[in-house]
């Protein structure tokens, strides 16, 4: 155990000082700020007809409140933040690949499991505070709308938020899983991101399409698709929006909470499993 | 001396290329072996695997009497295989506190490795500024960060300039001294005739040598320029103590003892040839190698 914990220390030394992994970062919480607030917000302050159709000003303004933080955090899980996680978990495991540092670190002490599991923890540590600071950023946001427009500032109970961080946590975690896995059986960090990123923004959507309209004998691929679970288990979590206000894209309820939860954690151990295998087995050349 | 490293028939195949074909060595404790081969002969793919690196197709490995690979062994092991790998937005230094991190062993050496290096000055700048040599010397220094008893440097020489060369040669020659076992590849053989205590010589993945470089060096040849080369041919020819005779830009190299020199210069005499220059030469592990592996291809 000692060298998991080795090796994840020396993992998170290098990412906090890392630019790659600060400009994902940074990234995602503009994307999530301007799409979760800035643009409502603009909307809400501007003429009479805003970028928004079919919603009223004050229900655009509602939806900035502290207490749509979860909805306005997840909303961007599903999608292009999701994205964003496949990337870093690319960058993490397929990095080695590129700077050939992958026999500077199976050449030190930990066995090859060892390694993997303190990569894994690192990453997971690494999405997990990554996750907090775009909680944190949405708080701070929604609570300065509230305040300059004097409304209540009511954020989520406990047990909501801690719900909302969960599903948070395990959605990114599941696409940083499947870049660190593209990372490790490709062995570089191009080809993983470009797949993932084609896949993430591309193909998931045009199945989902085409299984919702013209060919729905694909459903059943639809709903192990990881960007649907993802979808639905934001949506799980995701209190009622104000009247008129879509859900996010991506977030929808094609399949059960249950389900999604435990498809999104069959992605993260398979992807943990199938990385050590393959980390395992084969000859670093 | 007890045995560091055992290799026995060990084999390397990708499909039909056999990289390493039933290759055995053996590396004493406390000794600088050098490590020979041209490029392509699997001194790296043999290197890789006695580091757990690769798997072998087949045969033994042993190393500090334990599989490859195995904690226990890579805890003890500082290694440099291929040229330095490390993170180019890192610092040298902190490319070293991440290898020590890994390692699981404290950064209290870091400053001490780098001081060994010549690199203490420049270990706070970034990795991706430094030029060839100071990479490799920062590879060096992340070999030697665990206290090892066991160093395997691959080409460790590549980048530096004679001076960096000269302190690497002599850091080398302390880790022997200093107890520690030394592997080293090099293409450098100047280099390995003046630290190695032992060498191993591969070819076309086949081990062809190993002994010591005394042993391998051989006696010492006779060098004789003489005239007309006929004569002198066929004179040589006759002499029985004349073992072997090879031409080197219009110089002859006679495989003759000392004590027969005298003989051969009074047949030459004696023949009509005039003689130029007779002396002896010792001869260079540069020169075995050329042999030995040319010998090799020729038999392929």
């Amino acid at each position: 155990m000692s060298d998991v914990i080795n090796v994840a220390r020396a993992e998170l030394f290098k990412l906090v000082r890392r630019p790659a992994a600060w400009t994902l970062l940074a990234a995602s919480a503009v994307l999530s700020q301007v799409f979760g607030y800035l643009i409502p917000y603009l909307s809400y302050a501007g003429g009479d007809s805003g970028p928004m159709e079919g919603a009223s000003k004050e229900a655009i303004l509602a939806s900035t409140l502290p207490d749509q933080l979860v909805s306005n955090t997840l909303g961007g899980f599903p999608v292009f933040a999701g994205a964003l996680a496949l990337v870093f978990g690319a960058l993490v495991f397929g990095g080695e690949y590129g700077w050939g540092t992958v026999k500077t670190v199976l050449t030190q002490r930990p066995g090859r499991a060892a390694s993997m599991a303190g990569q894994f923890l690192a990453l997971a540590s690494a999405v997990a505070v990554g996750v907090v600071i775009l909680f944190a950023l949405g708080s701070v946001s929604s609570t300065a709308i509230a305040v300059a427009q004097d409304r209540s500032i009511d954020f989520p109970s406990f047990v909501d938020l801690t719900a909302g961080y969960g599903a948070g946590l395990a959605i990114m975690l599941m696409w940083a899983s499947l870049g660190a896995l593209l990372g490790v059986v490709l062995r570089g960090v191009a080809l993983p991101i470009g797949l993932g990123v084609v896949w993430v923004l591309g193909v998931e959507n045009l199945v989902t399409g085409v299984s919702s309209s013209v060919l729905t004998a694909l459903r059943p691929l639809r709903d192990v698709l990881p960007g649907v679970n993802a979808g639905s288990l934001a949506s799980a979590v995701m209190p009622t929006r104000p009247p008129g206000i879509d859900a996010p894209p991506g977030v929808s309820s094609y399949v059960s909470d249950g389900r999604a939860l435990v498809t999104v954690a069959c992605y993260v151990a398979v992807c943990l499993v199938a990385a050590m295998l393959t980390y395992r087995r084969r000859d670093v050349v | 001396m007890s045995a560091v490293v055992e290799i026995r028939d060990l084999s390397k195949r990708y499909g039909a290329v056999t990289a390493v074909d039933h290759v055995s060595l053996s590396v004493k404790r406390g000794e600088v072996y050098g490590f020979l081969g041209p490029n392509g002969a699997g001194k790296t793919t043999t290197l890789r695997m006695l580091l757990g690196l690769i798997r072998p197709t087949s045969g033994d490995i042993t190393v500090l009497g334990r599989r490859p690979g195995d904690p226990g062994v890579l805890s003890t092991t500082g290694s440099m295989i291929e040229g330095p790998a490390f993170y180019p937005f890192l610092s040298g230094r902190d490319n070293l506190k991440v290898v020590a991190r890994y390692a699981g062993v404290g950064a209290g050496q870091i400053d001490a490795v780098l001081e060994t290096v010549d690199l203490a000055t420049r270990g706070g700048d970034k990795f991706s500024t430094y030029s060839l040599g100071m990479k490799q010397r920062l590879g060096v220094a992340a070999a030697l960060i665990k206290d090892p008893d066991l160093v395997v440097l691959d080409e460790p020489t590549n980048g530096l300039d004679p001076a960096g060369m000269r302190d690497m040669r002599a850091l080398i020659r302390r880790l022997g001294d200093s107890g520690r076992t030394v592997i080293l590849s090099s293409h450098m053989l100047g280099e390995v005739q003046q630290i190695c205590d032992r060498v191993g010589v591969i070819n076309n993945g086949t081990m062809v040598a190993e002994s010591t470089v005394d042993e391998l060096r051989g006696d010492s040849e006779l060098l004789v320029r003489a005239t007309p080369a006929d004569v002198v041919l066929s004179t040589l020819d006759r002499i029985a103590d004349v073992e072997a005779i090879r031409t080197v830009d219009d110089e002859l190299r006679l495989r003759v003892d000392e004590r027969h020199t005298a003989g051969v210069v009074r047949a030459l005499v004696a023949a009509g040839a005039d003689v130029h220059e007779v002396r002896r030469l010792d001869r260079q592990l540069e020169d075995v190698f050329f042999e030995i592996t040319a010998t090799e291809a020729s038999h392929v």
